[in-house]
């Protein structure tokens, strides 16, 4: 509960954070501190400064962006649950959202923090997975577009480098008779996933599935995509049967976490039981 | 008994407003200039022996003012006491150094002390310490840890047994080998970690000029902590004052002596500065005591009716590394005497192992041995009751002890006041809407989804006493309670009592229990506790006492107060004192309602003295110390419904009806939320709370990451009943409520589960009902 010293500074801006961060390579960013600050308190991180990117301005909001909806990595949960045009479009965003800590952690934690974090039972990477949305990062070497695909890479890593800044997240406008829902098995202690399924079904004109993504955060050490349920289920009737037999594949080739709460094998189970219920109920939903 | 207009209004608590705005006055709050911080170092090992400490960096830090190892340590503190000393069980005492001198024996354990000017540095100096330890085979179980080739803690403690506890009443074998139904069963009663909201600590102040410590600290017995503070730091009582005013929650978990509140007494009066150490919420989960921890063999002896012959349990309670304070007399006496619980068992046959093992040692938690007991027999009848065929409920209602047989004596010895057992069951099939529900768990069974009904109708001790059997239990102390009752000259009253209310709301129960005996305003009554140097010895809060002892010293001072008053009154009005009559505050001649004097008068002529007699003494107050004939047997019936997925395992709260016996109620508010916190707790134990080790003893849930305490969105809401069979033990007929919802929740949260799953022929599954562990219930019988 005790951190060890550190220099705090404060950026007014993503060109200071850079050089910031370039001047003090032990650096932190600091967004909502809500997982950074935890971990320094138990001494699991000692970084010899803070730089605190929460008040960068061009960092936070919202916009639509004809297409696509960006929001900046400093934005924070609360700002998000309570967009109107996320709301909208990508509701997912608020239906997971809802379920991630309590309100003061909703109050503070920040998008890019979460993603930038990776912590293996945090929600929103599954998210950004089954949305297949983009990570904008920028670096001394300039800015640079990441597909979430490519983003989480191992336990607590991803693909930015440590002195790039995550500024902001891109998701595609989903097309109509598009169904999303995100579906959680929340640890009792933590509240965060065991498992968590994101899946985003649209339906063709014919009622057969024209294109789906589902993403598994919680299950193993980063959350990963399920393209071989995915390509099971293009083309097909989404019936229970398919998607039943569909989420059987949600398990393959994956590794996952064992802990006092839930065995590998367990979480394999519920691996398949989640993703076959976020399918179902995106299902629905496309239905209308 | 008069039953006046506070008694049995339900108030709202008025220590809330001061506690839910921050305006307590915990242990943390305390600032003493010149204050030092003093930290902990533990040992991340469960079992090693200390081969070299190095505090030399710590010692050069700035900031750092003093580091001690357990040797600097010895002569300046007596070993962590242990005071239940139970007889003819061969009992061996743990030598428990505060501070570990050459060998730890749990990863928590303390290896050394740093004291610095702020808490920050005292971490840096902390992580500057570097111990260099032998690591030694560690035991967890406590029936591996009695296997011969096991890890030995003690050498002089063989097969790590610290105790064998017998209580064998009548012959069971011949029962068991008569019995038309017999069945056998191991049940695991796991291990918990308390959780108070606020974590131990201490501020520690010696002052070397007066020879006096004054100690701030969390506990629940300020008294107890005083006598043993004195024995281990070897200080005069007279010079030691413990102050515990306002305490966040305890559970059992602060009445024991520790290690930590000890070593800050004797630091401070090395440096002669204040110390202060407050425990982390990891410390708290390592170096607090834990919670029950049994290994269970039951024997159950019936008959075809339902009806049961005897009981015979071997128990193995694991007792951690050392003995802690209460812990002895926990699985014993709290556990043994109950397990004929609510029902007409005759014979009982009980042996409990006391088995030290290489984890963070266990003692009183809120139930404190009586769930064990509970949890045993209402799980057994539930067995029993599919074995026959029968129903849960009326296999109870078979065997009650009938409400015409009180007061009973238990075959153990106990003496069960007062109880209509049968009125509470069917109270609650009533409210839950039995017929129907086990209707609606037929026809949803059928449509896959399995509901089940669980019941638990139990009956506890509390409000532990009297001082005789606890000297025949070999409790180091009495088990009275006291308290001062002083009239100020305007009337109002101060009241000094004994017990340490830490969450239970005395500062409002006792005020309505004082304003109704006196005839004062509510608002007109102070209740002072938690200050050895204000209030008279008393034995503190737990055991679900505070109220059916502690406020049964408090209205027997009142009434001596009252008596005295009414002399008065009758010595000024020129009567004699029988010709008084008292009504709302006043005395007044029989018969003649206009010649009288109010409270107030009274107390004011009481103080001016100008017209008493001189055989009444000036003033106006009374000290009573109250110790009581018997304990008290609350009791009840608790049923939970609930829903589980087959498909994760997963468990939903459907309903949850409880209704208690507490006797009469004097805040019902009050007492329908120790109700609550009470279910909280002990649903938590069955489905979320588990307090893990690894085989090396490393504590995997020493976080509240993992450590799941349930959350409001976890639980059920509560239907809250109670019948009222008053105790003839105390003047108010109160039983007692702080234990009741931990002591009969758990097994109706598991009977519920168990019966929900019966269709998949699953007859019983180990605590904590994670999802997991029901999944493969089910995986394993479906397969
Ligand atoms: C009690 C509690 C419960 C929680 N429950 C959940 C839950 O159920 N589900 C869940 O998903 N999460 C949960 N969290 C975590 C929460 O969502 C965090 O807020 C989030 O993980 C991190 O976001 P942050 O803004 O707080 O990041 P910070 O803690 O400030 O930073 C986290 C890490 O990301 C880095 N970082 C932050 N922003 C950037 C950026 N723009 N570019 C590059 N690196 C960056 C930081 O340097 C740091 O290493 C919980 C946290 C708490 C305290």
């Amino acid at each position: 509960m005790y951190p060890s010293t550190f220099t705090y500074y404060r950026a007014g801006s993503v060109q200071e954070a850079l050089k910031l961060l370039v001047e003090n390579p032990d650096a932190k960013l600091l967004a909502g501190g809500h997982s950074l600050i935890p971990a320094m308190k138990l001494r699991l991180a000692s970084p010899s400064a803070l730089i605190d990117i929460s008040r960068v301005p061009e960092l936070a909001g919202i916009r639509d962006a004809g297409d696509r909806i960006v929001i900046g990595a400093t934005t924070r949960y609360d700002d998000i649950q309570r967009s109107e045009l996320v709301r909208q479009v990508l509701p997912i965003l608020p239906e997971a959202i809802d379920v991630i800590g309590d309100l003061q952690v909703r109050n503070m934690g920040t998008i890019g923090g979460s993603l930038a974090h990776a912590d293996p039972a945090a929600d929103l990477p599954a998210v950004v997975l089954a949305l297949g949305a983009e990570l904008k990062a920028v670096g001394p070497d300039g800015e640079r577009t990441i597909p979430a695909d490519q983003f989480f890479v191992d336990l607590f890593t991803t693909a930015l480098q440590p002195n790039e800044i995550l500024t902001e997240i891109s998701f595609p406008k989903p097309p109509a008779r598009t169904g999303i829902s995100y579906q959680k098995f929340a640890n009792p202690a933590s509240g965060y996933a065991v498992v968590g399924a994101a899946a985003v079904v649209t339906l063709g004109e014919d009622g057969k599935v024209a294109a789906v993504r589902v993403g598994v955060t919680g299950a193993g050490p980063y959350a990963v995509r399920r393209q071989s349920v995915e390509q099971a289920l293009v083309g097909q009737e989404p019936t229970a049967a398919a998607i039943e037999a569909a989420s059987q594949l949600a398990s393959e080739g994956m590794t996952f976490n064992s802990d006092i709460f839930a065995s590998d094998e367990y979480r394999a189970h519920l691996t398949r039981v989640f993703v076959k219920r976020a399918l179902t109920r995106a299902v629905e939903r496309a239905r209308g | 008994m008069a039953v006046t207009k506070l008694f049995g209004a339900a108030i709202k608590r008025r220590e809330d407003p001061r506690l839910i705005t921050g305006r307590g006055n915990f242990t943390d709050h305390i600032r003493l200039p010149g204050t030092l911080v003093m930290a902990i170092k533990r040992s991340p090992h469960a079992h090693a022996r200390i081969v070299r400490i190095d505090t030399s960096k710590a010692r050069a830090m700035r900031g750092v003012v003093a580091v001690y190892t357990g040797q600097d340590l010895v002569d300046k503190l007596a070993p962590v006491p242990c005071a239940w000393l139970i007889p003819d069980s061969d009992l061996k005492l743990t030598p428990y150094r505060a501070v570990a001198v050459d060998k730890v024996r749990y990863v928590g354990d303390a290896v050394a002390v740093v004291v610095a000017e702020d808490r920050y540095v005292a971490q840096d100096a902390i992580e500057a310490i570097d111990v260099e330890y032998e690591v030694l085979p560690a035991v967890v179980d406590q029936e591996k840890a009695m296997e011969s080739g096991a890890p030995q803690l003690y050498d002089e403690i063989p097969n790590n047994l610290a105790f064998h506890w017998k209580l064998h009443i009548g012959d069971f074998d011949a029962i068991w080998n008569e019995a038309e139904v017999r069945l056998s069963r191991r049940l695991i009663n796991h291990r918990l970690i308390p959780t108070a909201m606020e974590p131990r600590g201490a501020l520690a102040a010696y002052n070397p000029g007066s020879g006096e410590l004054t100690i701030w600290c969390t506990s629940q017995n300020p008294h107890v902590h005083r006598l043993l503070l004195s024995a281990v730091t070897g200080l005069p009582e007279t010079r030691i004052r413990v102050i515990a005013t306002d305490v966040g929650g305890g559970f059992g978990s602060k009445i024991p002596m520790y290690a930590g509140e000890m070593i800050a007494a004797a630091i401070s009066r090395d440096l002669g500065r204040p110390i202060k150490w407050i425990e982390t919420r990891q410390e708290n989960c390592v170096a607090t005591i834990h919670g029950r921890d049994h290994i269970q063999y039951v024997d159950i002896a019936a008959r075809r009716d339902g009806t049961i012959t005897g009981v015979r349990v071997r128990a193995y309670a694991n007792m951690g590394a050392y003995l802690s304070t209460a812990a002895p007399g926990v699985p014993t006496w709290l556990f043994g005497l109950m397990l004929q619980g609510a029902y007409a068992i005759p014979v009982i046959h009980c042996d409990v192992y006391g088995v030290l093992t290489n984890t963070t040692p266990t003692d009183a938690y809120r139930g404190a041995g009586r769930p064990e007991a509970t949890y045993l027999l209402e799980r057994m009848i539930d067995i029993l009751a599919r074995e026959l065929g029968m129903d849960p409920a009326e296999i109870r209602r078979k065997n009650f002890i009938p409400k015409d047989r009180f007061p009973y004596t238990t075959p153990t010895g106990l003496q069960y006041d007062s109880g209509d057992y049968e009125a509470t069951l069917n109270r609650a099939l009533e409210l839950v809407d039995y017929s129907t529900l086990r209707r609606q768990q037929a026809e949803l069974r059928q449509q896959g989804r399995y509901i089940g009904i669980g019941f638990s109708t139990y009956v506890e001790v509390c409000g532990l006493a009297p001082s005789q059997a606890a000297g025949a239990m070999g409790f180091q102390g009495g088990l009275w309670e006291s308290a001062t009752v002083r009239v100020h000259p305007t009337g109002k009253v101060t009241v000094f009592t004994g017990s340490n209310p830490h969450g239970q709301g005395e500062e409002t129960t006792f005020a309505q229990l004082v304003a109704d005996e006196l005839g004062v305003p509510f608002e007109d009554v102070e209740i002072v506790h938690g200050d050895t140097e204000m209030v008279p010895f008393g034995m503190g809060t737990y055991g679900s006492r505070s109220t059916a002892v502690g406020g049964a010293a408090l209205v027997a001072a009142c009434r001596k107060v009252k008596e005295k008053a009414q002399r008065i009154a009758a010595h000024l009005l020129e009567v004699a004192p029988e010709d008084l009559a008292f009504e709302n505050g006043r005395f007044f001649v029989k018969g003649a309602p206009d010649r009288g004097m109010t409270f107030q008068e009274v107390a004011l002529q009481a103080y001016l003295a100008w017209k008493l007699p001189r055989d009444i003494e000036p003033g106006l107050e009374a000290t009573h110390f109250w110790d009581p004939v018997n304990n008290t047997f609350p009791f009840g019936c608790h049923i939970c419904v609930v829903e589980v997925d087959p498909e994760t395992g997963k468990v939903d709260f459907l309903k949850y009806v409880a209704v208690d016996d507490v006797g009469n109620v004097i805040n019902p508010m009050i007492v329908d939320g120790q109700v609550h916190g009470g279910i909280a707790q002990g649903l938590a134990q069955a489905v979320y709370e588990y307090a893990a080790y690894d085989a090396n003893g490393q504590l995997l849930s020493a976080s509240l990451m993992d450590y799941a305490i349930p959350k409001a969105s976890m639980l059920p809401v509560f239907t809250v009943d109670r019948t009222v069979t008053p105790t003839p033990v105390n003047p108010m007929g109160v039983k007692g409520a702080g234990e009741t919802g931990t002591i009969a929740s758990t097994p109706a949260v598991v009977n519920a589960v168990i019966d929900a799953l019966a269709p998949f022929g699953i007859e019983h599954i180990d605590m904590p009902l994670t999802p997991e562990r029901i999944w493969r219930a089910v995986r394993e019988r479906s397969s």
